[in-house]
């Protein structure tokens, strides 16, 4: 049996803190989530779709069923797949304190999850035009424990409810300051098991099938002014472009409108050799951003030319790359849009 | 040289911070607010006095919202100063100027910010806006390549540094290690009660090679205000004052932001060495004059740079400086004596301007003895400041 790795010490020092940001609500308590809800539930309380039978109970007008809590703070199908998605390709989804959770967890082997316990206690009910946001907190990460569904760790999460009326949150919200004048409203402790499942080789291919029906993420669009945008449109034909002033000659990387030694406007471009050697590198572990496969070796290359451009070494592990190493142009087309020159060693010497 | 104007002739009266924390739980605009009145109550000076505000053009909190919060009343001189971090001590250069000119009697600082809760540096540019501005342009040659993260673009000098001056990662260690114990005696620091060993440093995992973890600053939610007068407004408060002997910026040729790559050598640091030449020609001082100084650490590296562009050392020599507690309290060169931006909090380097306040006034948590002058610097790798902040004689 292979050793499973113990996260058990990075795992107690995330106990206590902030899961992630406070989350905002999508949208404010409204009758149409409310009627979906009771529907599809079965509910058939009047007081959570008639203003009358609600007011005969004594309130001011429909509230939302008190355990549709959860609901309201929902991030939404697709939201959820990426993230199931990004989390089987080994990516984090992001780095709130949550992810780091669940990442050190997945290394640990304890893939599946499923929930095990849900405690909700409520200070008021929610009505319509109410706005909710959440705070959650990391309460308690177990020791490992040996479960019918296989060995895992519980986790409880605690979510601190809030509510503000609608009308105050303006069109670009900070979550963190509406909870902050938010009226608390409930507290939820949530509680799953994060386990090691039975059946790995059918698990991971659930996985899959999510991964595989999200497009591929693009790599970041670059910002491109007049000044600049000779050198992706050279790209896109394969050609390495160096901007020259055209009265003194010099060669220029990254693009000015002028030379700084002879003050000229006039330039046009040369096309370089390809050939370079590595000035600089790094290698990128963290974060880990859609569009890019990590670790990432990115490199500074002083051109023969004599000017120097980032790019991303390919055909060579960040551990293999030295200041020095020989290397060579070749054109990425990422997608429609994008092509990047990136560099490959090449033997020494050769062309 | 620049600095004469108002060398000597302003001093820093009162500081102020609100916690610092991981998620402040209020709006930025809540926490500037705090900070300000915090440096203006310990200055014992009212809100109604103040005539000018500087901060950041990074931060997100207007002036005058401040203004009105605490009804602070006419405003005769505001400013902002560009270049992230680069800006720590350009705003005090800006507030000096305005005291030492007359244009405002007493000018406050400040910079506040949810950069853990809210927007996150170290994210990086990722989620930028492409509108092609000559300033998203700049991240052309750097984002769609996945070059997108302030560790990453410190890393790349830093792998080049290392290349040319032999400097291994345990040097970089050592930095971490001095800023982490000084954090561990601070009880306003993060990471206060909790020092770091080398090994901790060598076990910590890669960011961006050569950077691991430990290397790179917190992200902090947090707020620094800092009040600034004449000296001889200062002498009648409350506080002995911090008198500013020197303040200056330096932008050297070929700068870029974050970025200067294309430079002939990118193993030093030139314009920390403009700023360094100010404050040294303008205060009348030298390197061995300094007794302790708060060095801008969102990376260590940087800190290396910056030892040797101030000469307390020389060039490549900054491995062997750094090393064994040389820069730890009780050594030649105590830094970041109140834990620095990897062990106190990120405040974009004002807190480091309010550690150096508290070094001149005798009352540092990790107080060095016989303080007569303290280097702060700014931001690395971007268009940067420095200031040399002594006590009144």
């Amino acid at each position: 049996m292979t050793e499973r790795p113990d996260h058990t010490a990075e795992l107690e020092n995330l106990v206590g803190s902030a899961a992630g940001p406070p989350q905002l609500a999508p949208h404010a308590v409204n009758e149409a989530m409310i009627r979906h809800w009771v529907e599809a539930m079965g509910d058939t309380n009047a007081a959570y779709v008639s203003n009358e039978a609600a007011q005969a109970l004594g309130l001011a007008g429909v509230i939302a069923p008190p355990t549709m809590l959860q609901a309201w703070i929902m991030r939404g199908l697709r939201a959820t797949v990426e993230v199931e998605a990004a989390r089987a390709s080994g990516r984090p989804a992001g780095d709130t304190a949550t992810d780091r959770m669940m990442t050190l967890l997945d290394d640990e082997g304890f893939t599946s999850v499923v929930a095990t316990n849900c405690d909700q206690s409520y200070a008021r009910p929610l009505v319509l035009g109410d706005r909710v946001v959440v705070s959650s907190v990391i309460e308690a990460v177990s020791s490992v424990k040996k479960t019918g569904l296989g060995t895992g760790r519980f986790i409880t999460t605690r979510l601190d409810f809030a509510a503000v009326s609608a009308q105050t949150v303006g069109s670009d919200p900070d979550p963190t300051e509406i909870f902050g004048r938010g009226e608390p409203v409930a507290t939820m402790r949530f509680r799953i098991l994060k386990f090691a499942p039975a059946a790995v080789a059918q698990h991971k291919g659930a996985q899959t099938l999510v991964a595989e029906s999200i497009p591929p993420a693009l790599r970041p669009r670059p910002a491109i002014t007049q000044d600049i945008a000779y050198f992706f449109e050279g790209a896109r034909q394969h050609k390495l472009l160096i901007q020259r002033c055209a009265a003194c000659g010099t060669l220029r990387h990254p693009p000015l409108p002028a030379c700084g030694l002879c003050r000229s406007f006039a330039w046009d471009t040369i096309e370089a050799s390809g050939r370079g050697e590595v000035f600089s590198f790094v290698v990128v572990h963290h974060p880990q951003v859609p569009g890019f496969e990590y670790p990432l070796p990115i490199g500074l290359i002083e051109l023969e030319e004599g000017t120097r451009i980032v790019a991303d070494l390919i055909g060579v592990e960040g551990s293999e790359v030295r200041v020095g190493m020989p290397v060579m142009v070749e054109f990425i087309e990422y997608d429609e849009e994008l092509t990047l020159p990136a560099f490959r060693p090449r033997p020494e010497g050769a062309t | 040289m620049s600095g004469d104007a108002f060398a000597g002739k302003v001093a820093i009266a009162g500081i102020g911070a609100t916690e610092f924390s991981k998620a402040s739980g209020r709006s930025e605009l809540h926490l500037a607010t705090e900070a300000v009145d915090a440096a203006l109550r310990d200055a014992g000076i009212e809100p109604a006095e103040v005539q000018g505000m500087v901060t950041y053009s990074a931060d997100s909190n207007p002036d005058i919202d401040i203004a009105r919060a605490l009804g602070i009343g006419d405003l005769t001189f505001f400013s902002r100063v560009h270049y992230g971090g680069g800006a720590a001590l350009g705003v005090m250069v800006q507030a000096s100027l305005a005291v030492a000119s007359g244009v405002a009697d007493v000018v406050v600082v400040y910079r506040a910010f949810n950069e853990r809760s809210g927007n996150r540096f170290g994210a990086g540019v990722q989620n930028r806006p492409v509108v092609a501005t000559a300033e998203n342009a700049q991240f052309a040659w750097y984002s769609p390549q996945g070059f997108l993260t302030p560790a990453s673009w410190a890393a790349m000098f830093a792998q080049r540094y290392m290349h040319a001056t032999g400097a291994t990662s345990d040097a970089l260690g050592w930095v971490a290690v001095a800023d982490r114990k000084h954090a561990a005696t601070n009880p306003n620091a993060w990471f206060y009660e909790k020092p770091i060993t080398m090994d901790d440093y060598r076990d910590s995992r890669w960011i961006v090679e050569p950077l691991r973890l430990l290397d790179c600053c917190q992200e902090t939610d947090g707020g620094q205000a800092i009040v600034v007068t004449s000296v001889e407004r200062a002498r009648d408060l409350p506080n002995p004052p911090a008198v500013v002997r020197a303040a200056a910026q330096g932008s050297w040729h070929g700068q870029d932001m974050m970025t200067s790559y294309y430079r002939d050598d990118m193993s030093h640091l030139p314009e920390m060495g403009l700023v360094a030449r100010q404050l040294f020609a303008t205060a009348g001082i030298g390197p061995a004059d300094i007794q302790t100084a708060v060095l801008y650490d969102a990376f260590t590296p940087f800190v290396l740079f910056t030892i040797e562009e101030f000469g307390w050392c020389g060039w490549g020599e900054a491995k062997d400086f750094v090393a064994n507690g040389n820069i730890e309290m009780g050594g030649s060169l105590p830094i970041n004596t109140h834990g620095g931006q990897l062990g106190e909090g990120y405040l974009h380097g004002v807190n480091g301007i309010a550690e150096a306040v508290r070094q001149v006034r005798g009352t540092g948590v990790n107080q060095v003895a016989g303080v007569e002058h303290v280097v702060v610097t700014a931001g690395t790798g971007v268009p940067t400041s420095g200031m040399i902040l002594g006590v009144d004689r």
